[in-house]
Order: C-alpha cells, then structure tokens, then sequence
C-alpha cells in the first residue's frame, strides 16, 4: 500500500476541503437559528475520515459519532439531503426528525451518527458480523473519540470482533478532550492503542496528516477484508472549537487551543500538494470556488423544502 | 396434537424460523455449546453450527448492540438474555439505539431483532434473578411486547415475533419453561397485538399476562363454584395492547380486575386501568382493582409471599364483586 495517485490525492484534498467549509458555513448558519439543537464541528480533524473512506467501497459501511459530518462526507453523502436533515426539512436522509448527531445514508453504508457517546461501536461490530455471516467482502469502520474508550461499549465490541475476527477498523480519532476534560481525566494511558492489547488487537498510532493516516488506513482495510480480523487506529488529532459550537472551552488554556490550531491537516496538505507540484493555486482556487458554489446551493435547498408537518409525527412508528 | 414442554415450543418455534429464513440467528450466553441456560436452544448448535447459534462472552451490551447493528444489515436475531434482570445492562442498546433506529433514520434501517428473556419469580433466585420489567420496554415508542402464557401461545407467538419487522421484548417465565401443552403438529402462527380470551365469563374481567393468565384461569374456576362468573383476557402482546378486546370484555362484564406479577405500582395494568377510566369509565359498575407483587425487591426466602398468584386474583375479583357505584 503505497502513496495515493496523484488523481486520488486531488481528490482527498477535496474532500477535505468540502468539509472544512462545510462544517464553517454550518457554524454560520447554526449562530443564525436556521439549525436547532446542537452542532458538533470536527473543524481540525478532516484528514481521519478522509484517509480512511479513500479504501472504501460504496457496500463497505462507516458508523459515526455526534462529530460525525466529516465521516459521513467523506463517505459520499448527498450534500442537498443532509443540510436538508440540519436544517430539520422532510427531504432530509430522516425526514427532519433527528438532525445532526443522526445523519445516515443506507445507500452508502453510512449507518448513522450516534448521540450517545460509544454506543455506535458494538452497533458497527454487528455489521461487520453481518458481512461475514453473509461472505460478502465489507468491510465495516467504527469511529468514535478518546473519550469513548471509557465506555463498556467500547470494549466489549473490541472483545468480540477480535474473538470472531471480525471485518472492522476500529478509527479512534483522540483530539485530546473528550466534552469537556482532559485525556488524563478519562484514561491511565497515554495512547489509546494500548487499550487494544487487551484484545490482541494490532493497533496503530499515527499524526494527524491524512498520507499518514491513509497509508495506516489501507493497511487494517486490507486485512480486515482478508479476513484477518479488526485493527485499531489512533489518529492523534486536534480539536479546535469546543464540545458543541457555542461552548467558549473555559476549561481550556488559550495557549493550548492555538497549539491545536496550528496543527493545521488541511493546510498542511494543501502545502505538500503545491510543493510537490501536484496542485498549482490556481487549482486549488478553483477547487474552493466550486465548493463554495456546491455548499451555496445546498444550503439554499435546505432553506427553501418545507419542514415535515406536525400530523405526520406518528407516522411509522411501527412497520 | 402432540404434547409439548413450554422450553421446546421455544426450541420449535427458533428452529423453524432457522430452517425457513437463513438469516435467522440466535446469539446469546452459554446459548451454544451448553444449549442455553434454561435449554431452549438444546439441539440447536449441533444442528446450525456456531455460525448461527453464536456464544458470546458475558456482554450483555454488546451482543444486543452487535444483533441491532447485524438486523439493520438484513439479518434478524434473536438475542437470548439469560434472566430479564440482566436486560438492565443494555438499556441503551435496546432503548436509545433499537427501538429508535428505524424512525430516528427517516425508515432507512428496518432493525427486526426478537429479544427473548425469561422474568419472574420460582427459583427463590431472590432480588436480581427474579424481576418483570415488561412495563419499563412497554413504556419506550417504538418497541413491542410480547408475553406468553403457555406452550401453545409461545410457539405460535415466537414464530410472528421472529418474522415482524419491528423490535420485539419477548418474555418468558422460568416457572413457565416446564409447563406442558398441546399444539398442532402442523405449523401455525399466532398474531401479535391481539389479546385471547381464555375464558368467558359474565360477572367481571381479568385482563392479565404470561403466568398470571394460568393464575387467572385457576381463581376463575374457583370463583365459579360460588357462584361468579369470570372472563380471563390474555393481552399476549401488552404494547400495543388489544384496546377492543379488552373493552368489548368490560362492556360486557362491567368490572375489571388487571393482574401481572410484576410490582403493582406502575405497572402494565396500571396503564389499563387508565385507559379504561379515560375511555370507558361509564361502562364499570365498580372500582378496578389491581393485582401485582408488593412494592420491594423481589424476596429469596419470603418468595412464596412475594409472588402473585390465584389467591391474590380471587381476592381482588371478590373485593371488586362487593363494590359498586
């Protein structure tokens, strides 16, 4: 598994993009009261869900967590249906009942977002239980944060799926909080893939820049579709805003919050791409430009599909 | 007709379901290799293989999750929990994750998983070996409930929770893994969300679940012989509950009496109760009593007070009989 083509590169560094201004122009929208409830941005954290959805299949199924738009971008939802669900309209993926912490695409194996913290990893684990029940070649990726390796969750799914070598990647993005605390708070370790021994889970731990993450990626997709069994990868990321958009992190050192956003992924490749000539400015002008235009029009469809009315609340609470 | 053990209407009722839909399985502790904790699934291991009798570590959470996660990806499991007490384990499984999935995700995911577990008391198991939760699943949207009062009826029930679409708490009661039945050699299916009538009367209703629908009957009888005439209406599902069958019984009868062995306070008959106040209350000539164990843990040594049975029924139908509007 080596470098990615140069065509695949343009494309990570699109897909990275895409969220990045996604999720800002989410951030403004949100501040508007267009969208309800509560936002969690993974602004910083854009190079994990793209270097590991770069080995993905359409069959192959991602679950993902409250912070959960980059992944579910990454792995090809359609962007006018997923603001439509943010903005809680009927043509939205849940017909505007559940919002952001639930988006999900079937059709692209995205098996949901998760608001309770965890919960999605043994919900993944069953996946990949299907795919090998099944013999189809999926291979199933469960995302989740440091802070989630507390929960029992966690670590009875890891029991299992290692048990039954099971086709999953086990993606830990550690941003270094988990709501509102410090790793110290959550966890003896310095690093979550030692929570992996345990399991006898290889386990893997690597710099938040997406060639580094798609090359440990490729790796544990490959061998979970192999059928060697699950892998966990510790992607040492940042988080840049707070728990939710609106939280002003008073717990959290100024110093501290501008150390991780130094730690720019996107940035970072967008220089790598133009020191190895792989992109030119202009290219990567145009690249925005035409996200900018992407993301316009989303949102504006979202604003203008009607909300679902209030009859149809219960409708389909059973088959 | 062939005579049949509570248990093995389990066994019968899984292993045709297995034979007929390949993505049937049973997941559950100590389900495979030893044949299950009370035997419903013996035989079954030899018969499908570990593929689809899968043992799994004490993980009550996770294997429930892992089965939610394997239904939405067109399997249908049915979870094995080994007491209902355990089922405390995975309330998030069950209540944010299964009985949401399918409507919090816009109907995308379907999640047909049957999650079966026996309740009550019998054992002198005392206070986390013994309980009935039925009415804390009864209480979340999204999920049925399904309770069966014998051989007969868990078959036939089984094999319609394991084909509906919709998430389903299946509750069996320990002491009623041993009772013997008659059921047709032939294959038959029960349906859900109907209540039986498994007794007619005139006087007054008892409107009652798994175990307590045995004690019910046996109270009946007694009552009859001095004289008063008691309709017995199994609810068989009590979410969504049979609303008509259950009215037409009061129309008739003009006095109820709920039973569950269950705690009284808050429980399934509770909501009944309520339902008929807020409903039918011109129908009842009387107060509706309420039968359900004492409101303290379930007890090891005091068990044969603790438990509700045909007395407790006799009772409450004879207070209900003195009593008039």
């Amino acid at each position: 598994m080596g470098k990615p083509t140069k065509e695949k590169m343009i494309e990570m560094y699109r897909v990275m993009a895409k969220i990045r201004k996604t999720e800002q122009k989410l951030m403004e929208v949100f501040s508007n009261g267009e969208i309800l409830g509560f936002l969690h941005v993974s602004i910083g954290q854009e190079a994990a869900p793209v270097g590991i959805c770069s080995h993905l299949n359409e069959a192959d199924y991602i679950a993902t967590t409250h912070r959960g738009h980059g992944h579910a971008i990454a792995k090809g939802i359609d962007l006018k249906m997923a603001m439509a669900e943010l903005f809680g309209k009927k043509a939205g993926y849940c017909l505007g009942r559940s919002g952001s912490m639930h988006l999900a695409d079937k059709s692209r194996g995205i098996m949901g977002a998760n608001g309770i913290v965890g919960a999605g990893i043994p919900i993944a684990t069953g996946a990949a239980f299907a795919a090998k029940y099944k013999k189809t070649d999926q291979v199933v990726v469960a995302t989740f944060g440091e802070g989630a390796t507390g929960e029992g969750a966690f670590h009875e799914a890891l029991n299992f799926a290692a048990i039954k070598k099971l086709p999953i990647v086990y993606l830990c993005e550690n941003n270094g909080w988990a709501e509102f605390s410090p790793m110290s708070i959550h966890a003896p370790v310095q690093s979550v893939t030692q929570r992996a021994l345990g399991y006898d889970i290889p386990a893997v731990s690597v710099e938040n820049e997406v060639l580094e993450i798609y090359e440990a990626a490729g790796k544990a997709v490959e061998r979970a579709r192999n059928g060697e069994g699950p892998t966990l990868i510790e992607v040492r990321s940042e988080r840049w805003y707070g728990h939710y958009v609106g939280d002003a992190q008073k717990y959290r050192d100024k110093e501290n919050v501008a150390q991780a956003m130094a730690k720019d992924c996107l940035l970072n490749f967008e220089k790598d791409l133009l020191q190895s000539k792989v992109l030119k400015k202009q290219d990567i002008e145009k690249i925005n430009a035409d996200l900018d235009t992407e993301i316009e029009a989303a949102v504006s469809f979202a604003r203008e599909c009607p909300y679902p009315e209030a009859s149809e609340m219960m409708e389909g609470l059973y088959l | 007709m062939k005579d049949i053990r509570y248990i093995f209407a389990i066994k019968e009722a899984m292993e045709e379901e297995m034979d007929r839909d390949e993505n049937v399985f049973l997941i559950g502790e100590d389900v495979g290799l030893a044949g299950g904790s009370f035997g419903a699934s013996k035989g079954l291991y030899e018969k499908f293989g570990p593929e689809r009798i899968v043992d799994t570590p004490i993980s009550e959470l996770g294997f429930t999750s892992l089965a939610a996660g394997a239904a939405s990806c067109g399997l249908r499991p049915i979870v094995e929990i080994m007491f209902m007490d355990f089922v405390t384990c995975c309330m998030d499984s069950i209540v944010n994750q299964i009985a949401k999935m399918r409507y919090m995700f816009g109907n995308q995911y379907t999640v047909p998983i049957v999650i079966r577990m026996p309740e009550g008391g019998g054992l002198n198991a005392g206070p986390q070996h013994s309980q009935c939760l039925e009415a804390w699943f009864a209480h979340v949207p999204g999920l049925k409930v399904v309770m069966a009062a014998n051989p007969y009826d868990v078959k036939g029930l089984l094999k319609s929770a394991i084909r509906d679409d919709n998430p389903i708490i299946f509750i069996e009661n320990k002491t009623l893994h041993a009772m013997k039945g008659s059921i047709p050699e032939e294959e038959y299916l029960i349906p859900l969300g109907k209540a039986d009538v498994k007794r007619e009367g005139t006087d007054v209703t008892v409107v009652s679940a798994s175990r307590l629908v045995n004690e019910s009957i046996k109270a009946a009888d007694a009552l009859s012989k001095e004289g008063i005439s008691v309709e017995v209406v199994d609810l068989r599902t009590i979410q969504p509950w049979d609303r008509e069958t259950v009215f037409t019984s009061i129309a008739k009868t003009h006095r109820l009496v709920v039973a569950h062995e269950a705690v009284k306070q808050f429980g399934f008959g509770a909501e009944i109760a309520a339902a008929v106040a807020e409903e039918i209350l011109d129908e009842l000539d009387a107060p509706i009593m309420r039968v359900g164990a004492p409101f303290v843990p379930a007890s090891y040594s005091l068990e044969k007070y603790y438990v509700p049975g045909a007395e407790d029924v006799k009772k409450a139908v004879l207070a209900t009989m003195e009593r008039s509007f």
